[in-house]
This record gives C-alpha cells, sequence and structure tokens, in this order.
C-alpha cells in the first residue's frame, strides 16, 4: 500500500492555505491528522496531486469556551477533547463520544476538523456537532463564512465546504443538558453499526427541549428534528421515548455493510436511540 | 517530483535526509535509517506493530507520511532504554510472558510507555482500553496487562521510594 | 560431602529443565526491538518484487502490456507467465497433489489472484509501475457456492484439467470436482442409523477464515553468480522442505541452496505452503542477478495467501433413547478455492478430519469428503489447527449439542456418558484412529465443578424465566466443549509432504566447558523453542537449559526436519531431542565409568551427573565429562560428544481439553460479552508451564475472534470483502475477555518424555465452546444450529428468526 506522488506543502496561516487551495482546485486537498484521508491515498483510492499539511497553522489549535460558547479549532485532536477540563465541563457530550472514537493512536492525530470536514457519514463527530447544532466557520478566498453542521451535510463526502475552503473552527453553546452518545460497533477502531447523540433539558417533569442526531445510519449524519420534537413537551415517558425512536427511525436510511443489513440496522438504531435518551435523561 | 530536506530527531540523534514526501515515516525509519524495531502489519492504522512517539503522542507511523514528520522528535523502541539494556516495562514483558512472536512487541511496548506517563496508576480496564490500538495474534493480550500492570507498580514503588 | 554439596532439588532446580516456568531466552531481542524478521534483511543493491493482482475472480486475460511500466526509471523487468513458461515455472506443484498458476496463464481464477511480477528498485516506483501495466480482462461467469460449483452446467474453472478424471486422490466425477476421501465403514453407519432410536441431523458449517499472523508472508531470494549458491530468506514454517521444493523446481542442486527462516512474526499455518511470491522472488534474482525481495500487504495477504476451514459439515448422529452414541455420519463439501493448495499429508487430502468421533465412543462412523474448486484463494491451511482438527472438533462438538437438544437431555451429561473411558486407552476409534491416551470424566468432572456447572443452569432457568416475564432482554449462555486433538504427524509411515516423510531431528554439541548447542528441524514462529528445547535437553543431559544454545530454520547447519505446524514440534522435535540426548547420556556413561575406573553399569545418572552406584560421593559431572571428551583418550571411544537423532514417532499424540464459556448476550443488539471461560487442557507431561499457559491465552483468543466474527467473505461475483483490518475481526484488548486456565497430565505413552502438544488445543476446543454459548443462550427459546462466525448481526437474526422481537 504505497500512495502515488504529490507535491507537499506546509502552509503557516489560513491564508496561505487558501490560496494554495485556490491555486490547485480539485488538485489539492486538505491534510489534517490524516487518518482518512492517508488509508485512502495509499490504496490509491483518493488521487492528491497537492497536500495541504495544516499543522503548522497555530490559531487552528485553540479552543476556549467563552461565556455560552464552546470555540474549538479544526486541529484540535480528540485526545485534546479528551483532556480538555473545561470542554468536558461545558459539553462532556464531546468527551463521552470522543473516547468511543478509534483507539488511542488515532486519537492522538485524529482532529475534530477533520472528522467533519471529510464528509464521511460513519464519522462519530458530524452527528454529535449536529445534536450540539455548532456552526463551522469555513475560510476562503472571499473571506470567513459559517454553516450550520446541520446545513453542511449534502450526500456522503459531499458538504458545502468548497474545493478553496479550510473549515477553520466550530463553535457551539455551552450545554448542562442531560446527554448521552451510544455507540454500537464490532471492535474498537470500527466504525458505528448505529450510534445516537442525545441532549434533553427537562423543566422540572416536562422535557423543554430535546437534540437527537445518528451516526452511520444514512449517507449523510441525520439531526432529527422530529424526534426531537416529539419529547418536548412530554415528561419523556415510554411512549413518548419509544415516538420519539419511531421519528428518529424515519429519518434513516441505513445501507448494507459488512456490519449487517439494513433491517439489523435500522432495528438495532432504535435500540441505541433509546438507550441514548434514557441515558440522557437520567442526567437531565 | 522533487524529494525534500527533512530532519528529524530520533531516538536522541538529529537526523538528516532527502525524502519523497510521499514516503511513509515507518519506511523512511527501517529502509533509510535501518531502525527495525517498528514493524508493518496492516497498513491501515488498525494493528498498531508501527507504533512510536512522535513529540509525545502514540502515533501509528504507517499512516504519517514523511514530509509531516519533518522537525519531530521520535522515539521508537530502540530509544526507550541504553542499548542493550532493558527498562522496567521491557523487564516486566519477559518476566510475565507479555510476548511470544515479538512482532507487535515494539509497537506494544512503545504504546505502553506513553501510557503509563498519562496515567501511571491504571486500572486493569484503562489498560486494555488504552492498549486497544494495538493488535497481539500470539498473547491473547492477558499477559500482556500483567506486565503493564506489573511495571506501572514497580515504577510507582521506585517513585515512592525516591521521595 | 559437606554442607556446601548442592542437594538435589538445587541440582535440579539449577538446570530450569522440565515443568519449570523458565523466562523466555528469545526475549531480550524482541523486547529491544532487535528480533530479525524477513522485512529487516537488507541486502546491498536488493530490489523489491510485488505483483500486478487481479481485480476479478474469474476472467480470461487477453493481453498484458508491460511497456508503460518497464518505461517508468527504476524498473528493472516485469515476469509474465509467459517469460516463466521456457523455465517451466508458470505453474508449481501444490503440497496437495495438485498444481497452481504461479502467474497467471491465460486466465485468472480468483481476485487477488497473481498476474505480473514487477522488479524495481525500491518499493515506490514498484507500486508506480503497478499501476503501468495494462492488463486486459474479458470476465467470466463467477463461482463462489461450492454446491453451485458442482451442478452440471456450471462454469468450468479449471481448463487445464480439462478430460482428466482422475487427480491425485482418486476419482473426480465432475469439472470442478476435486477428490472424494472416504473414511469409516459407510453401509454399517447407515444401518446403525437408518434402524436408531434417535438421530439428529444438522449442517454445520464452518466458516472460510484465515491465520493473518501479524507479519506477512515475504522473502528476500539472493542467487549468488559467482558460487552458484541460492539463498532465500522467507517466513517458511518449513524451511527444509522449501529447500528440497526449490532444487526440485530450479534445477539447482539442493546442496546450492540455502533456506533460512529469520524470526518469524507469527504463522498460525499461514507460512507452511509454498507461494508464488517466493517463487518469483527467485526467479528475479537468479534472472537479474541481485537480490530481490518480496513482501505482501495485508490485502495481498487476506485476499490471496492462504485461507483456512470452508467446510459444509453434514452430519447424522443416532442414539439409545437414553443417550448412548451409536453411529456417526458425516459428509463434507469443502470449498478448495481455485487451485487445491491444502497443507495436508500426502495421504490425507481433508487432513484428520477423521477424528470426528472426538472424545466420545462411537461404535462406527463414516466420513466422505468432496473437495470442491471454486473462484476463491487457494490454501485450506491448518490454521493454528493439525490439519482439519478444528474442524472435525467443532463438527462433533456442535453435532453433540443437536443430539441433547433431540434427546431432551443436558449436554455435558451426555458427553460424560459416551467419553471413552480411561480403561479403553489405547482407544481404537471407528474411523481408524489409535488414542494414546486420556482420562477425559476426570477432566470433564474438575471442569464442571470449578465453574459451578449446575448453579450455572439454575442461573441460566432462571433468566429464562425472567426474559420471558419481561425483566430482562439479556440471555445467559453455557458453551460446553471437550475436544481431542490428533497432533504430531506423524509417523512416516502415514505421513509425508511432498514424498518427505513426517520425522524431525535434532543434532546436538556439547562445548569442553559443558556448554551446548542444538539444532533442529522445526522452526519457532513464537512458541519459544529456543526456551523450551532447551529444558527438554537439560533434564536429559544434565546441563543447565541456560548453557544449551538452540538453533533453527537455517538448512544449512540444522538437520532435516520437517518443520512447525500442526502441533508437532514438541511431539516430534522435542522427542528427537530427548533422544539425541540420550545417546550423549550414553556416550557419556563410558566417559565417566572410565574416568571413574568402575565398568559402565556401576554408574548411574542422576539428575547432572554420573555416579558411582552405592557411592554417590563419586561422580564426575556432566560439565566434567564434556571436558574429558576433549582432552582425555577413552579407549574404545571417539573423542568429542555430539549426537544426532532423527525421530519417527511410533504414533500421533492426542491431547485433550476439557473448556466452558459463559457468555452474556443482548437479544436486541446482538451484542455479547464474554463472563466467564474456564479452559483445562491435558497435553501430557508440561514441559514450561508459563509458556502453555500462553499459548492457551492465544489460540483461545483466536478461537474467540473465528468464532464470533472473523471471516474471508466474497460477494456473488467473487470480491473479497473482507480484506483490510477494519472488516477482518481480530479482537483487541478491550474485547478479548480474561481467561482462566487449568490442567491435567496424562503423559502419552509414547512419546520419550510424555509430552502431547498443546499449541493449537484452545483454537481447536475454543470455537466450538464459544460458539456452543451462543447456540445454549437460544436453546431454550427453539434454536438447533445457527451458522457461524457469531457477529452482532447473526446473533441478532438468530433472535429476530425465534421471533425474540416482538
Amino acid at each position: 500500500m504505497i500512495p502515488a506522488m504529490f507535491e507537499y506543502h506546509r502552509p503557516a496561516d489560513v491564508k496561505s492555505a487558501v490560496s494554495l487551495l485556490q491555486e490547485h482546485g480539485d488538485e489539492a486537498r486538505v491534510l489534517a491528522g490524516g487518518h482518512s484521508l492517508i488509508p485512502m491515498m495509499k490504496l490509491r483510492m483518493a488521487a492528491v496531486e497537492h497536500l495541504v499539511d495544516i499543522q503548522d497553522i497555530e490559531e487552528l489549535r485553540e479552543s476556549k469556551v467563552s461565556g455560552d460558547t464552546v470555540h474549538i479549532g479544526a486541529m484540535v485532536t480528540q485526545h485534546e477533547l479528551i483532556n480538555n477540563a473545561s470542554l468536558a465541563k461545558a459539553a462532556p457530550l464531546i468527551r463521552e463520544a470522543s473516547l468511543q472514537i478509534a483507539d488511542p493512536q488515532v486519537r492522538y492525530v485524529g482532529t475534530i476538523g477533520g472528522n467533519v470536514a471529510n464528509g464521511d457519514p460513519a464519522n462519530d463527530m458530524p452527528g454529535l456537532m449536529q445534536c450540539l447544532d455548532a456552526t463551522y466557520a469555513l475560510s476562503g478566498p472571499s473571506g470567513e463564512r459559517t454553516v450550520k453542521a446541520r446545513e453542511f451535510y449534502e450526500s456522503a463526502f459531499m458538504t458545502a465546504c468548497e474545493d478553496d475552503e479550510i473549515l477553520t473552527s466550530i463553535a457551539f453553546p455551552a450545554t448542562t443538558a442531560g446527554f448521552a452518545y451510544e455507540k454500537q460497533k464490532r471492535k474498537i477502531g470500527d466504525y458505528a453499526t448505529a450510534a445516537a447523540a442525545v441532549l434533553i433539558t427537562m423543566g422540572g417533569k416536562t422535557c423543554t427541549a430535546a437534540s437527537i442526531a445518528m451516526t452511520n445510519l444514512s449517507d449523510t449524519p441525520v439531526w432529527s428534528e422530529a424526534a426531537g420534537a416529539a419529547l418536548v413537551g412530554t415528561n419523556c415517558g415510554d411512549a413518548d421515548i419509544a415516538a420519539a425512536v419511531a421519528a428518529a427511525l424515519n429519518d434513516t436510511d441505513p445501507t448494507e455493510d459488512s456490519r449487517g443489513p439494513v433491517e439489523f440496522k435500522r432495528h438495532v438504531a432504535g435500540v441505541i436511540v433509546r438507550r441514548a435518551i434514557e441515558r440522557a435523561l437520567s442526567r437531565a | 517530483m522533487s524529494k525534500m530536506h527533512l530532519k528529524l530527531k530520533v531516538n536522541g540523534e538529529e537526523k538528516e535526509l532527502l525524502a519523497e514526501p510521499r514516503e511513509l515515516l515507518i519506511h523512511v525509519l527501517r529502509e533509510r535509517l535501518d531502525i527495525t524495531g517498528p514493524h508493518i502489519g496492516c497498513e491501515t492504522s488498525h494493528c498498531g506493530a508501527c507504533t512510536l512517539e512522535m513529540n509525545g503522542k502514540s502515533v501509528k507511523s504507517c499512516t504519517v507520511f514523511a514530509a509531516q514528520a519533518n522537525g519531530a522528535e521520535i522515539t521508537t523502541i530502540e530509544g526507550l532504554a541504553e542499548p542493550g539494556t532493558m527498562n522496567v516495562l521491557q523487564n516486566a514483558f519477559r518476566e510475565h510472558h507479555g510476548l511470544q512472536c515479538g512482532f507487535c512487541t515494539p509497537g506494544m511496548i512503545t504504546r505502553a510507555h506513553r501510557l503509563l506517563q498519562e496515567i501511571p496508576n491504571p486500572t486493569e480496564e484503562e489498560v486494555r482500553h488504552g492498549m486497544a490500538g494495538n493488535l497481539c495474534r500470539c498473547t491473547g493480550y492477558q499477559n500482556i496487562v500483567k506486565s503493564i500492570l506489573a511495571a506501572a507498580s514497580e515504577m510507582n514503588a521506585a517513585k515512592e521510594a525516591a521521595e | 560431602m559437606n554442607d556446601l554439596t548442592p542437594t538435589s532439588e538445587e541440582r535440579s532446580a539449577k538446570l530450569k529443565g522440565l515443568g519449570h516456568s523458565r523466562k523466555r531466552v528469545e526475549d531480550a531481542r524482541f523486547t529491544q526491538g532487535k528480533g530479525n524478521y524477513v522485512d529487516d534483511i537488507k541486502l546491498p543493491g536488493m530490489l523489491f518484487g510485488d505483483f500486478v493482482r487481479s481485480p476479478y475472480a474469474h476472467a480470461r486475460v487477453k493481453s498484458i502490456n508491460v511497456e508503460a511500466a518497464l518505461a517508468l526509471p527504476g524498473v528493472i523487468a516485469v515476469l509474465t507467465a509467459k517469460d516463466l513458461e521456457p523455465l517451466n515455472l508458470h505453474w508449481m506443484p501444490t503440497l496437495a497433489g495438485d498444481k497452481q498458476m504461479v502467474l497467471a496463464d491465460g486466465k485468472v481464477l480468483f481476485q487477488g489472484q497473481e498476474v505480473a511480477f514487477v522488479i524495481a528498485e525500491d518499493r515506490y516506483i514498484n507500486a508506480d509501475a503497478i499501476d503501468l501495466v495494462e492488463v486486459e480482462y474479458e470476465e467470466l461467469p463467477v463461482i463462489t457456492d461450492p454446491f453451485k460449483a458442482m451442478e452440471p452446467d456450471a462454469v468450468v474453472l479449471r481448463e487445464d484439467l480439462a478430460g482428466q478424471t482422475t487427480g491425485a486422490h482418486g476419482e473426480r466425477r465432475h469439472h470442478n470436482h476435486i477428490f472424494l476421501w472416504e473414511s469409516g465403514d459407510k453401509e454399517a453407519t447407515e444401518d446403525v442409523i437408518n434402524s436408531a432410536d434417535v438421530v439428529a441431523e444438522e449442517m454445520v458449517y464452518y466458516h472460510r477464515t484465515h491465520p493473518c499472523p501479524l507479519e506477512t508472508c515475504g522473502s528476500v531470494a539472493s542467487m549468488d553468480k559467482v558460487n552458484g549458491k541460492l539463498t532465500v530468506w522467507g517466513t517458511f514454517q518449513a524451511p527444509h522442505v522449501v529447500r528440497t521444493v526449490a532444487s526440485l523446481l530450479s534445477g539447482i542442486e539442493e546442496h546450492n541452496i540455502r533456506i533460512v527462516s529469520p524470526d518469524i512474526g507469527g504463522g498460525f499455518g499461514n507460512k507452511v505452503g509454498v507461494y508464488p511470491g517466493y517463487v518469483c522472488s527467485i526467479v528475479a534474482s537468479i534472472v537479474t542477478g541481485k537480490p530481490v525481495k518480496w513482501v505482501e500487504d495485508r490485502m495481498d495477504n487476506l485476499m490471496a495467501t492462504a485461507f483456512a476451514r470452508d467446510y459444509w459439515m453434514k452430519g447424522k448422529i443416532s442414539a439409545t433413547k437414553d443417550g448412548k452414541i451409536t453411529g456417526l455420519q458425516c459428509h463434507v463439501t469443502a470449498d478448495h478455492g481455485a487451485f487445491d493448495a491444502c497443507a495436508d499429508p500426502t495421504k490425507f487430502p481433508a487432513g484428520f478430519m477423521n477424528i470426528c468421533t472426538g472424545s466420545y465412543d462411537i461404535p462406527v462412523a463414516y466420513l466422505g469428503v468432496d473437495g470442491v474448486y471454486t473462484n476463491k484463494a487457494p490454501g485450506g491451511v491448518a490454521y493454528r489447527c493439525s490439519f482439519r482438527v478444528t474442524e472435525a472438533a467443532y463438527f462433533i462438538e456442535r453435532m453433540i449439542e443437536v443430539l441433547a437438544i433431540e434427546l431432551g437431555m443436558d449436554a455435558a451429561e451426555l458427553r460424560a456418558k459416551n467419553f471413552i473411558r480411561k480403561d479403553q486407552f489405547p482407544y481404537q476409534s471407528a474411523l481408524g484412529w489409535e488414542y494414546d491416551s486420556g482420562d477425559y470424566h476426570t477432566a470433564w468432572t474438575k471442569a464442571l465443578n470449578a465453574v459451578g456447572y449446575k448453579d450455572l443452569r439454575k442461573e441460566q432457568s432462571e433468566r429464562v424465566a425472567a426474559f420471558n416475564r419481561g425483566e430482562t432482554r439479556s440471555l445467559l449462555g453455557i458453551g460446553l466443549c471437550h475436544f481431542t486433538e490428533i497432533v504430531g504427524a506423524g509417523p512416516v509411515k502415514n505421513c509425508d509432504i511432498l514424498g518427505m516423510g513426517m520425522f524431525d531431528s535434532c543434532e546436538i554439541r556439547i562445548h569442553p566447558t559443558g556448554s551446548a548447542i542444538a539444532r533442529l528441524g522445526t522452526i519457532s514462529q513464537g512458541q519459544g523453542h529456543a526456551t523450551t528445547f532447551a529444558q527438554i535437553l537439560a533434564s536429559e543431559i544434565g546441563l543447565p537449559a541456560d548453557s544449551i544454545t538452540i538453533e533453527e530454520g537455517d538448512t544449512d547447519t540444522a538437520p532435516y526436519g520437517l518443520g512447525t505446524y500442526g502441533s508437532r514440534s514438541t511431539p516430534v522435535a522435542g522427542a528427537a531431542a530427548a533422544m539425541a540426548g540420550r545417546k550423549i547420556r550414553a556416550k557419556a556413561q563410558m566417559i565417566a565409568a572410565y574416568l571413574l575406573e568402575v565398568h559402565d553399569n556401576d554408574v548411574e545418572w542422576d539428575i547432572d551427573r554420573f555416579a558411582v552406584k552405592g557411592a554417590p560421593e563419586k561422580f564426575k559431572t556432566m560439565a566434567e565429562i564434556a571436558y574429558a571428551s576433549y582432552n582425555q583418550a577413552v579407549p574404545g571411544v571417539e573423542p568429542g560428544l555430539e549426537a544426532v537423532s532423527y525421530y519417527d514417532p511410533p504414533n500421533m499424540t492426542y491431547p485433550f481439553g476439557a473448556y466452558v464459556c459463559v457468555m452474556e448476550i443482548d437479544v436486541d443488539t446482538g451484542v455479547h460479552e464474554i463472563r466467564q471461560f474456564y479452559a483445562l487442557d491435558d497435553c501430557g507431561t508440561r514441559i514450561n508451564p508459563m509458556i502453555i499457559e500462553g499459548q492457551v491465552h492465544g489460540g483461545l483468543t483466536e478461537a474467540l475472534a473465528i468464532a464470533m466474527g472473523q471471516e474471508i467473505a466474497y460477494d456473488e461475483i467473487g470480491n473479497v470483502k473482507t480484506g483490510t483490518l477494519m472488516d477482518f475481526f481480530i479482537p483487541t484488548a478491550w474485547e478479548t475477555p480474561h481467561y482462566t486456565t487449568d490442567f491435567t497430565e496424562t503423559p502419552s505413552p509414547h512419546h520419550p518424555i510424555g509430552a502431547k502438544g498443546v499449541g493449537e488445543s484452545p483454537n481447536v476446543g475454543g470455537v466450538p465452546a464459544f460458539s456452543n454459548a451462543v447456540h445454549d443462550a437460544f436453546r431454550a427459546f427453539g434454536l438447533r444450529h445457527a451458522h457461524m462466525p457469531h457477529d452482532q448481526w447473526r446473533i441478532w437474526k438468530i433472535a429476530n428468526d425465534l421471533g425474540m422481537h416482538g
């Protein structure tokens, strides 16, 4: 497994990175942690003429919690997400999910930006970001723009990010809601057979807000507005949860792979969503 | 396409060489620098046989381009102890039969070394989770886990004695 | 004698001989990253070779254009079948009496098949050149199902065999048929089954999988044109056999070929076969005059280089109403892939599948195995198993469970009722084997008591009741297995590979100062031979194991042997070591007697010395005798102290074990959790308990992988769906449970030290234990049998098919 040749670039700032992307168009790819892209290049399934390694861009490594908003630079690794105490407080869901991604070595280099920008429906972070209602900041030739995570994903590996844009950071509201990231996989290092991110806020005995997103159950991450809506205003009783699960499943469109056929995945998705809701509720 | 000038610090020694950017770090080490401790097992970052330490992180060097590693500080199994000697972890693997064919061992020990830096007194569960990026086909892990836990207690005892 | 004289116990302990958990001598280099594996070998001017492989499972090769590849700077040559044909190396013989294409000759028969061999200055140029080789294919219909392969109008796979109605193992009754191999009494078995009180019938599939050692296969060939000597370093589990084959194929005289197996990163059967990569690296070195390295990548390994199992086993087992087994019938449809490259002794095209009567006293039995070609990779290697013993053990242990259901009986009780009794050994099985020794009832009782079997069954029935009341969605499975292995191939009269009898060998030289070197015909792949063979010798010759160097794997220095697989190293080479040690001792006795000025018969062996009978204070230690053998003229005795033994075992050995797996299963997701695993092994005399335990842990984990998810799966057009370690299941430390090991010790009566071998037992016994746990969890809900691997969706499907999802 030997990759084809490419030209290597290591820009020191976002502006230079963007101009490289602009110059080389679809022949260029941004390299973050590389653990999705490099295997594809080694299998020669991804043709890349120009590789733009953004590891030297310091500003992409910053993360901070300011007021009610969490900002995370694109190059912050999953290992850092797990070990960042203020983040664990502001959004414990991130830590719980990050611990379930890949394996320790991959988490040292795997970045949040790479995970969300790649557009792989099997990645965990996109669903998580949709659950958190995150906003992605994209830098391109004409400056910076933002796109909601819930509007970012078009189809498998197709996103709102243009060829000459870089996803630089992610922002989402800090949350004290009950949370859960529930993931079924075959083993450590595997993608999800089904996974669900859930945030639930209870006002007394009534659910005041709920957000439910799923991983690897369609060609994009799935944020199920209907599933959340099914819980809001209820006391999250058994029938309410069942309604939310049904609504969530209605928004999925899994495909068969070596993890199993569609029927199985749909069933497991229902179980996983239910468990995620129940666990989030127990923490709400 | 042109080769690039690479500077690496490997096991404490400065190394400079010309390499194609696409060359994988594992190949640079094994083929150009004759550091053959890290091995190639799966090539898709699943097995961890190529694990080394890069800038203080455990990294699978089959999935790192040489170009990305330019300027990095790298420690491999060969750099964990003075040549010809064994450190606490290496001894513990021998003492508790934590290896058989030896192919996964350099990656396994290098990873365990970092794990114990971060979690000096791990539980069995933490060891199993922290070592889950390294596959072994021979041992069934039981004695690997035992070796790491034993090394941790020995290191902790030594630390306490020193204090 | 004085107080400083060491006691017998102290002298014995110093030897670190049999029974001592000696630390491994291999570990110092491995833990320091100083192992020397094939890919670590680097020779001046070395070139790299790699394959253009077929993307199709069945296609005609219309043309191969290598021009663009050759034009790439750094590319030395591209070999195709046309280039190998004048050397008659475009095809090669397989270990199973078939032949296999080295490079595609007119057509390809499986995905990943070797089509052309590119030789270049480095791996990177090589990979670029592979992309530039243009191959034009014409796709042909693909068969991945052995039953479809045998349909009358199935496409002809092996056109080279057109018109051949006889193969290496008898009649071929169809163009995709390889052989029918039979054992036992067919008619008598049918009669018994037809008139039995109870008959259980089941199709048991043992799916295709792969040994997948962490190190893939590879070789470095170096043809020294000045001296006419060819040296090949490679991942060879049987280096001497490779030398003989290489000589026969290349025409180079055998003395001019040196085969070296350096450190091997796990074998598990994968490295027994001879692969096109080895042949091409040798040819490439002869052609270019430079060393050529070939190392496959993981996808190549999983796709093309050997597979294991793929047996469809249809069985019938009969019994009396009260559960006494009366007969067993088994018909196997064996999917061998495109070429029959099974690594079995010549006379056993289905290996030792006829050990399928297992641990049970079954009066009459019949086995028939049909080998069939399909568009899958060739192989059929013994993946941590002695030639199809895993298939046999899985079959009988599933049939027992199905019979228990049929009888409404507890499966543990059914086993105990039918075990071969201790007093029946040596036992003649209905399918022709002579079991050497065993004490199954003792082992079984010990195992059941250790896990608290009765309490487990009670807990299980309470769980079933709770499930039925809707209080839990988790089931409890108790997986039982009692297996009997047959290892240590084997008597030369029965067993050979390519005509080479399956003996093994050991040569010992004692140095003047009382240390020694011993060389054997085997090769360790992680089993720790350098540690354990020295222990056998230490006990035999009375020198400390720490003073004995063990060498294997270099055919220029090691005596001829058949290598390491099928758990044969301890039973055969271990015996050779003991016998060579005894020859040393016999000579040492004469020297000692001379030195002590007594008659030969007046000295006796005592741990590390010969002492005068009745006068133990008069003695010569082995170290003293060694020195004397080099510096004293002993009348009638040659100088020096060396011995060699070629050991032809009189019989195989029959290790056995009792395993219990306790498993929790989530009915809704198919996720399992192993709560407890107890493994009792009886491998006869125990040489190094630490190493035995390590072997058991490792074998159980491979069994766990196979039973719970590991497979080589194909789609309908022959694409391999499990080509990387993402989809080919190898458990991590996280998925692997904690094991409890235990033992009984029933020595082999015919082995010099009573040892039987253990490396493969845990895989052989582990798979049925894990699988039976899954089945057992669902027994109360009506499950009879469900095929492995029991990955999450297949477990879920069991529950779903039983209507457990509401």
